[in-house]
């Protein structure tokens, strides 16, 4: 390190400039030199100076109030009776009182720097980047150095495990990741499929309850689960699955005058005198689409405002998605409840690879 | 033809199509009130036969010209038979009804008829056909759960009225109310009756109970401040995204360029 100082080549017109493979343009833009040392108000005049020390010293006196203040803060509004006001208070004021008094060391310290230090112009030149050839060889020195050292070259079994260990490091990501890709895993099944099945009934989210069809008054909406997906495991807890399926198979149930339907040939059975089970995965990104207006039938979607017409299967008739939102064919089992014919027809919610 | 319906008459009695008519109406109409069973019609009606004519009255005068001299609807608005004292008590009393002017949606403004005028208007609709009544008690929104509220809130309202209650937009220039200043009975009535693009919410979808916890979790967040600070509106990512962009990043250019000038 002691010849550190030979590698700084000073870049300006007094000293010898090596440029490399740099190309010279003859006629690049000068250097404008140093612009003229302007003297500041504090410089000139002995009350601007001492207004401005003044001021930072007002500066750091603020921030050891703030800062005061929030300790004083935390012990004069403490979270007794917890409320949302006194959690609101109790953390605005410590939170103020800590930024304050940060804010005004930094304000007071640029403050300083700018009005009353030194302000001379210097230049620092930048030095060249390629080493001297005295530093190249001692680095070059001490890479075989440490080659000798460690034995790197000469132990060839360690040296290649360890190539073979750096190799194969990375491959439980890969595996891992290959999940959320189309091979080697049935996520393409998962994507096609819901928990509905034939007879499943549809149960309101989040408790469960079947619906009756004599429950579904026309303009009701129900925001429907399938009844199967509460099913609990022997030790009372819910499916570890619950979330995901949920997820897949969330469903609005609507019921219109049938005559309000315009449904397409093959699909006149899927409603139930009037009630219609749309999936509320929106067929854009995914999102539940659930805004329904009771006169227009319109189901909007509230993250990109894709716009679904349930009077006709549920078109598409404004915003970005692609397709109609599926829909469930429904029927009414022996008790009066609604079930689901089978599953989706098609899979749900976004595109994917396959689809 | 002529012979045929000759035929017939003189294997009918003259009364047998009056009680056919007659037995299909009482099968029909019980089956109706079967069915609206679950939408607890309990009218015990409260209201007198003065009440019914005055409301008659007001009616003729102030809504028949867009819903029909016997409520009956036009291509202007919907018939109000069936529709309930619920559905009255809330348009009215909220000053959606009568309607200034047709637009996406009637706004709400300050209420044009009395207490007393609200309920006679009431009166004369229920007396139409049954419909939902106007609640009388399970209305104190502190004796619900109103966790449990919040939940059904988010499920079955969130997604127009925002999560806490603030409202939206909806389609084509129509909106979901906030209810941010909305009274028990208003959301209890609105729920109930679904009020212009709303749907139904009725008591086999949301129990009394349900509705009850839904107003409680409704009237913490309108008497309990929230405790991230100032709600912006609670309008959510947009306002609180044009907050960050104008005063966060204005205020960081405003210190840079502060930083990089020179003293005067």
């Amino acid at each position: 390190m002691s010849n550190s100082k030979d590698v700084v080549k000073p870049f300006d017109s007094e000293h010898d400039y090596e440029g490399g493979l740099a190309v010279i343009d003859k006629d690049a833009i000068k250097n404008p030199g140093m612009e003229p040392h302007r003297e500041r108000m504090t410089d000139k005049s002995e009350k601007h100076e001492k207004a401005a020390a003044r001021q930072v010293t007002a500066l750091f006196v603020f921030s050891m109030i703030a800062s005061a203040f929030s300790i004083y803060a935390y012990f004069a509004f403490p979270l007794s009776n917890i409320t949302m006001g006194q959690v609101r208070l109790s953390t605005l004021l410590i939170g103020a009182g800590i930024s304050f008094g940060m804010l005004a060391i930094g304000i007071g310290a640029v403050h300083w720097a700018k009005t009353l230090m030194v302000d001379n112009e210097v230049s620092e030149a930048r030095h060249q980047t390629r080493g001297s050839e005295e530093v190249r060889a001692r680095a070059v020195e001490i890479i075989n150095l440490a080659n000798q050292e460690s034995g790197f070259s000469r132990r060839k079994l360690i040296r290649r495990t360890l190539y073979g260990a750096i190799a194969l490091f990375p491959l439980p990501g890969i595996v891992l990741f290959a999940d959320l890709g189309p091979l080697g895993s049935n996520v393409e099944e998962k994507l096609r499929h819901t928990a509905w099945a034939k007879g499943t009934r549809l149960a309101k989210d989040p408790y469960g309850t079947p619906i009756k069809a004599s429950d579904v008054t026309i303009g009701s909406v129900f925001h429907v689960i399938p009844e199967t997906l509460r099913e609990r495991n022997d030790d009372g807890t819910l499916n570890s699955e619950y979330l995901n399926e949920k997820a897949k198979a969330a469903v609005l149930l609507v019921r219109v005058e049938p005559s309000v339907l315009n449904p397409s040939p093959g699909r006149e059975k899927w409603a139930y005198d009037g009630i219609v089970a749309y999936s509320k995965i929106c067929t854009h990104v995914g999102c539940p689409v659930a805004l329904y207006e009771q006169h227009t039938h319109h189901l909007l979607c509230p993250c990109h405002q894709s716009t679904f017409d349930l009077a006709n299967e549920c078109a598409v008739i404004f915003g970005p998605a692609s397709r109609p939102l599926p829909q469930l064919p429904i029927a009414v089992d022996s008790e009066g409840y609604l079930v689901a014919q089978s599953d989706f027809n098609e899979p749900v919610g976004p595109s994917f690879w396959e689809r | 033809m002529a012979i045929k319906r000759n035929k017939n008459n003189a294997r009918r009695s003259p009364y047998a199509a009056i009680l056919v008519i007659l037995a299909g109406l009482l099968v029909s109409g019980g089956g109706y009130a079967a069915a609206n069973a679950v939408v607890s019609a309990k009218s015990e009606t409260p209201y007198s036969a003065q009440d019914i004519k005055t409301g008659n009255q007001l009616f003729l005068a102030n809504c028949a010209s867009c819903h029909g001299r016997n409520a009956e609807g036009t291509k202007a608005a919907p018939s109000l038979i069936g529709v309930g004292a619920a559905s009255v008590d809330f348009q009215v009393s909220t000053g959606r009804m009568p309607g200034a002017a047709s637009g996406p949606q009637l706004m709400d403004k300050p209420a044009q008829f009395t207490e007393q005028q609200i309920k006679q208007l009431a009166a004369y609709v229920a007396s139409l056909a049954p419909g939902p009544a106007v609640p009388t008690s399970n209305l104190d929104p502190t004796a619900g759960n109103s966790t449990r509220g919040g939940e059904l809130f988010r499920i079955n309202c969130a997604m127009c009225h925002n999560a806490v209650g603030a409202g939206g937009a909806l389609t084509e220039g129509k909106w979901a109310a906030s209810l941010r200043e909305a009274s028990p009975k208003e959301i209890y009535e609105a729920m109930l009756t679904g009020p212009q693009n709303m749907p139904v919410f009725n008591d086999a979808n949301l129990t009394p109970k349900d509705k009850q916890d839904i107003i409680s979790y409704l009237t913490y967040v309108q008497n309990n401040p929230s405790a991230g600070g100032d709600e912006l509106a609670n309008l959510g990512p947009v306002a609180e995204g044009l907050f960050a962009w104008i005063f966060m990043l204005g205020g960081i250019v405003a210190i840079t360029i502060w930083l990089g000038a020179k003293s005067n």
